[in-house]
C-alpha cells in the first residue's frame, strides 16, 4: 500500500465533481488573440493531455483554468465553479483545490524543500502537529525523504520537479495541472516523473491536465498503470474496472483545438500536421 | 501623434498600476492576513543592511558641512553659528534625503531585483496558484518595514553626521565639542524635527513600492530584471528628490502659519 491514508484516498475517488470546462474561451495579448474559441471539457480522473507547438497557448490554458488568467471571452468552470467570474480574493480560497506543478518546479528558491512542501499548509493556518507527518508523508510519495532541509539550488532538475509534484499534492487535490513536466529532463528522469504523474492518477485518483511537448508522454499515461499492491508500473490499463484511467489528446493549432482523441486516434491518424510530433 | 497619444496613454496607465499597488500596500496593513515573519525580515535587511553606509556617510556628510560652511563662518568671525548650521540642515534636508537616496540605491535596487527574479521564474504565479496574495505577502511587509526603519535609520545618520560635525569643528575651526553641541541642539524646533520625520515617512513609501512595483512589472526575462532593478533606483532617487521640494515647500508653509 502506498504511503498515503486510505481514507484520504476514499474521499478523493467519491468526489465527481473533479471536472474541467473550458466554453469558447479567447484569450490574447496586445499582439492579437492567441486562444480562439478553445472548447473542450475533462472527466473526472480523466488524464487530457494539450499538445501543441510553443506559443500555441498550452500554459494559458493552464493558467486559465486555475483563473491565473482570465479570458477575454467565455467561461471556464471548474469544479463546478465558474472560475471566470470570481474576484481575485474568491480565487484565491479556489486554487488551493488545484494542484499546479509549473515548468521548471517554481520553487520558492529561499525555502527549503520542506518548507516549500508545507507552504500551502502554513498559509491555510494548520499547526505543526499536522503539517509534519503530512510533508513526510508527501516527500516520502515522491521518494524524497531525506531532502526536507536542502534549499531547491541543491538539488537536480528532476528532483526539484518532484518537489513541485509533492507541493502540488500536500492539499489533496482533486485536480493537477502540469505544465511540461518532464521538459528539459533526460530519458530517465522523464520516465521517473511521468511515472510519478501515474501513481498521482492511480493512487489518488486525480483529473490531470498536461500541456507537453512530448507525445511519449501522453502514450507512457495511456499504456501504463501503477498498481498500488505491487507498487509497479504495469503495461495496460487500471485494474480499477469500476473507474479507469482515460487518456485524452487534444492538440492546439491556432488557438483552437486542431485534435480530440484517443491516443489510439491519434497514432493512426493520417493528416500530415499530427504526423510531424509522431515523428 | 499616434506614437505620443500611445506613449502617453502607457505612461497614465503605469501611473494608474503604482497608484493602486501603493494603495493595496497600505489597506493590506489593516486586514487579515498580516505577515509578521517577513516584515522582521525585512526590517532586518533594509534596516540592519543599510547602517553601515548610513553611519559612514552621515559622518562625513557632517564633517564636510562643517569643512564648507565654518570657512564661510570664520570670514565674519561667526564660527560658533556652525552648529547651527549643520544641525538645522542635517535635521531638516540631508539626514532625511541623503538617508532616503542610500537605502534607495541599496533597497530599492534589491527589492525590484528579487521580486523580478520571482516573477520570470513563476513564483508569484506559484503563489497565487497556492491561494497566497502576493501584495500581502510581498509587498505589505516591504513598505511597512521600510516605514518603521528608514526613520530610525534618518534619526542614527543626523546623529552620526552632528558627530561628524563635532569632530571637524573641534579639530578643523577649533570650535569648542560643547559649543557646537549647545548651538546644534538649541537652534532645533518641533517644526524642524517633524519635517525631517515626514520626509523620511515619504522617502521609505516611494522607495519601497518603486522597487515592488518595477519587480512585479518585469517583462523579458533575466534581461528585464536588470532594466527592472536600475529603473527602480533611477525612478525612486528622482521620485525622492522631487517629493522633498515639495514637502519642504509645504513645511515651511505650515511653519509660517502655525
Amino acid at each position: 500500500m502506498d504511503s498515503l491514508s486510505s481514507s484520504s484516498i476514499a474521499a478523493l475517488r467519491s468526489d465527481s465533481e473533479a471536472t474541467i470546462l473550458f466554453s469558447d474561451v479567447w484569450f490574447g495579448f496586445d499582439e492579437g488573440p492567441i486562444l480562439r474559441g478553445l472548447s473542450f471539457s475533462a472527466q473526472p480522473r480523466e488524464t487530457v493531455v494539450l499538445l501543441g507547438e510553443t506559443g500555441s497557448g498550452k500554459t494559458l490554458t493552464l493558467k486559465l483554468a486555475t483563473g491565473l488568467l482570465r479570458p477575454d471571452r467565455g467561461a471556464v468552470h471548474v469544479l463546478g465553479q465558474n472560475v471566470s467570474d470570481k474576484s481575485e480574493q474568491e480565487l484565491l480560497r479556489f486554487r488551493r483545490q488545484v494542484g499546479f506543478v509549473f515548468q521548471e518546479g517554481a520553487l520558492f528558491d529561499s525555502l527549503t524543500v520542506g518548507e516549500n512542501v508545507a507552504y500551502c499548509l502554513e498559509e491555510a493556518g494548520a499547526s505543526e502537529e499536522e503539517i509534519t507527518p503530512r510533508v513526510e508523508e508527501v516527500l516520502r510519495f515522491v521518494e524524497l525523504e531525506d531532502t526536507s532541509g536542502q534549499l531547491p539550488s541543491e538539488l537536480s532538475g528532476g528532483m526539484r520537479r518532484r518537489v513541485a509534484i509533492a507541493r502540488a499534492l500536500i492539499t489533496h487535490p482533486p485536480i493537477v495541472l502540469y505544465d511540461s513536466p518532464t521538459a528539459g529532463l533526460d530519458p530517465i528522469t522523464s520516465q521517473a516523473i511521468i511515472t510519478l504523474i501515474l501513481r498521482l492518477r492511480d493512487v489518488y485518483g486525480v483529473t490531470s491536465l498536461m500541456a507537453t511537448h512530448r507525445l511519449q508522454d501522453g502514450f507512457a499515461l495511456a499504456n501504463f498503470h501503477f498498481d498500488p499492491k505491487t507498487r509497479a508500473v504495469r503495461r495496460g490499463a487500471s485494474a480499477d474496472n469500476a473507474r479507469p484511467a482515460i487518456t485524452r489528446f487534444l492538440v492546439l493549432r491556432d488557438g483552437q483545438i486542431y485534435f480530440e482523441g484517443s491516443p489510439e486516434a491519434m497514432l493512426n491518424a493520417k493528416d500530415p500536421y499530427l504526423q510531424r510530433f509522431l515523428i | 501623434m499616434e506614437v505620443l497619444t500611445d506613449v502617453a496613454k502607457q505612461t497614465v496607465l503605469k501611473v494608474q498600476d503604482y497608484a493602486k499597488l501603493s494603495a493595496r500596500s497600505l489597506t493590506n496593513l489593516f486586514t487579515r492576513p498580516r505577515y509578521g515573519e517577513d516584515t522582521l525580515q525585512q526590517m532586518d535587511d533594509i534596516g540592519v543592511g543599510s547602517m553601515p553606509i548610513v553611519l559612514l556617510s552621515g559622518f562625513f556628510i557632517g564633517a564636510v558641512m562643517v569643512l564648507q560652511t565654518g570657512t564661510q563662518f570664520q570670514r565674519f568671525g561667526q564660527v560658533s553659528l556652525t552648529g547651527d548650521i549643520v544641525s538645522l540642515a542635517l535635521v531638516r534636508e540631508l539626514g532625511p534625503s541623503i538617508t532616503g537616496l542610500l537605502v534607495a540605491g541599496r533597497c530599492a535596487s534589491g527589492i525590484a531585483s528579487e521580486l523580478g527574479s520571482m516573477l520570470v521564474t513563476e513564483q508569484v504565479d506559484a503563489m497565487r496558484a497556492m491561494g497566497t496574495d502576493p501584495s500581502r505577502k510581498l509587498i505589505s511587509p516591504r513598505v511597512l518595514a521600510a516605514l518603521i526603519v528608514v526613520p530610525l535609520l534618518t534619526t542614527i545618520s543626523v546623529f552620526v553626521g552632528l558627530v561628524g560635525g563635532m569632530v571637524a569643528s573641534v579639530f578643523s575651526l577649533r570650535l569648542s565639542a560643547t559649543t557646537f553641541w549647545q548651538r546644534a541642539i538649541a537652534i532645533l524646533q518641533f517644526s524642524d524635527l517633524m519635517q525631517g520625520f515626514t520626509k523620511s515617512v515619504v522617502f521609505a513609501f516611494i522607495l519601497s513600492t518603486v522597487g515592488c512595483y518595477q519587480g512585479l512589472n518585469v517583462r523579458g526575462g533575466t534581461q528585464g530584471v536588470g532594466r527592472a532593478t536600475t529603473q527602480a533606483v533611477v525612478v525612486s532617487s528622482v521620485m525622492i528628490i522631487v517629493a522633498d521640494t515639495f514637502l519642504t515647500k509645504l513645511a515651511l508653509y505650515l511653519a509660517d502659519k502655525l
